[in-house]
């Protein structure tokens, strides 16, 4: 074990630890979105689909202590890395000429990684919660999942700060998707710049996608 | 006839050694268009030592982009604004009279400032004695083109060999990753077939010693090539985690 605790700690490791944890949070990203879908045809569809997940529920949850561990080495390493690289450039330079050689998708992974962070808190304890350990309301007791997310996505400050958070989310998977690629050494003239755009494409979906719930609801959609 | 002279302000970071603290100190310069930036530096060091105050300490060598000796971040680029030349290739003309220059040294805790703009980038050397190197008995010089190799590849492996070890990449990536260069040192051997016997244990041994003196990790911003004054492609980078990855499982050796 001890070689592969050495492989993670190399700088190359803690890049394939990011990129292995970050590709698992790409595809649930998208089995997430897919599923949320369902909001956009009323309560039926979607308390029919939450109900359907709770019939599985074991699955669900040996699932969602993997996701656990994703999110945890993802954002632990996150912050290790960024803490480890601040202190290799030491003394910071007067000007930086940063915004000519790099995008800013790629600067500003650390800033829109603690912003997704703050949001995953408040969504896990707004919605997560409320869906399986414990509703204030009622409503999620009694099966009217979609009650619950009407009621927040009516909150109009809940609503836009979501929304500010899918463009950063849009930003971090930006990058995140062809980072991903390069770090496991799949980067070849020949198809990269498909990646690079495929990857483009993936997070506008995602940010379009998830900002389109709460919008939908706060312009009177579903009533 | 002469071309019209620049009036520049130089701003410089001056530092008195490793252990000081440095600061920025101004100079008023008059240059040619035509002279080099290296050349105006010479010329500012001129006027401050008939002046009785100490030169500008910076590094250059060959003065034709070959050596890697010379690193100056300019406004806030290794080697200047222009893309694929090293400092001493930048000349006057691609500045506007007026203009405010800053000039700082190449800023990574793994290349401690010596003096002034020169920075200790012994830490490239301690990489390449850890496996920038074929040390398998070839016995006599062979025949040529006894070894077959396509010309793709060998191009591909002279690209990477193109590195003349600056440290640009280091002080253009915002973590002063050395990946860029490391990877262009391994590519080039594990390209070759000479390179083949010793690929695996080369890759984590070269990587080791980067990360044992401090370089950050690469996030894949890709700065470093777009500041390399060879045009170091970052698919180095790609290769040299393919081979390091591949070196966990491969590798004879059991401890690295």
């Amino acid at each position: 074990m001890g070689w592969f605790l050495k492989f993670l700690n190399s700088s190359i490791g803690k890049k394939f630890m990011m990129a292995v944890t970050g590709s698992f949070l790409l595809i649930f990203l998208i089995i997430h979105l897919v599923g949320n879908i369902t909001l956009f045809f009323g309560a039926g569809a979607f308390n029919t689909y939450v109900s359907a997940l709770d019939t599985i529920k074991p699955l669900i949850r040996v699932i969602e202590v993997v996701l656990l561990g994703a999110f945890v080495l993802h954002i632990f390493n996150g912050l290790r890395l960024w803490m480890e690289n601040k202190k290799a450039r030491g003394i910071t330079y007067k000007v930086n000429g940063s915004k000519e050689n790099s995008t800013i998708f790629s600067r500003t992974m650390a800033i829109t990684g603690s912003i997704i962070l703050i949001f995953l808190v408040s969504h896990l304890a707004t919605f997560f919660w409320r869906f399986n350990v414990h509703d204030p309301m009622g409503l999620a007791t009694h099966h009217q999942y979609y009650d619950v997310v009407v009621y927040f996505f009516n909150i109009w400050w809940y609503s836009i700060l979501y929304v500010v958070a899918m463009i950063f989310l849009g930003y971090h998977l930006n990058h995140g998707f062809q980072s991903a690629f390069q770090t496991f050494g799949w980067n070849h003239n020949r198809y990269f710049p498909t990646i690079k755009i495929i990857g483009t494409i993936y997070a506008i979906i995602m940010a379009l996608g998830f900002a389109s719930m709460p919008i939908y609801f706060l312009l009177g959609g579903g009533n | 006839m002469k071309a019209k002279k620049l009036n520049l302000t130089l701003n410089i970071w001056r530092q008195k050694n490793s252990k000081s603290v440095g600061s920025f100190a101004e100079y008023k310069v008059q240059v040619s268009p035509d002279a080099s930036f290296l050349e105006m530096l010479d010329e500012l060091n001129n006027t401050l030592e008939l002046k009785g105050e100490e030169a500008v300490h910076f590094e250059s060598d060959c003065r034709e982009g070959i050596c890697g000796t010379c690193g100056l971040v300019i406004n806030g680029h290794a080697h200047g604004p222009l893309p694929k030349i090293a400092t001493c290739q930048l000349h006057m003309r691609n500045f506007k009279d007026g203009e405010t220059i800053w000039v700082e040294p190449f800023r990574a805790k793994a290349f401690p400032v010596i003096k002034d703009l020169m920075v200790d980038r012994s830490g490239f050397d301690k990489i390449l004695q850890a496996g920038g190197y074929v040390s398998i008995n070839t016995g006599g010089v062979p025949d040529g083109n006894t070894i077959p190799i396509q010309k793709e590849v060998s191009s591909l492996a002279m690209d990477a060999a193109a590195c003349i070890g600056c440290g640009a990449c280091v002080a253009s990536c915002k973590n002063a990753s050395a990946m860029l260069f490391v990877s262009a040192k391994v590519s080039q051997y594990a390209l070759l077939p000479q390179g083949q016997p010793e690929r695996y244990r080369r890759v984590e041994r070269m990587v080791k010693v980067m990360d044992d003196l401090g370089f950050g990790s690469c996030t894949n911003t890709y700065a470093c090539e777009a500041e390399c004054p060879k045009g170091i492609s970052v698919t180095n980078i790609a290769r040299m985690n393919r081979d390091f990855m591949m070196a966990k499982i491969k590798s004879k050796e059991v401890e690295v």
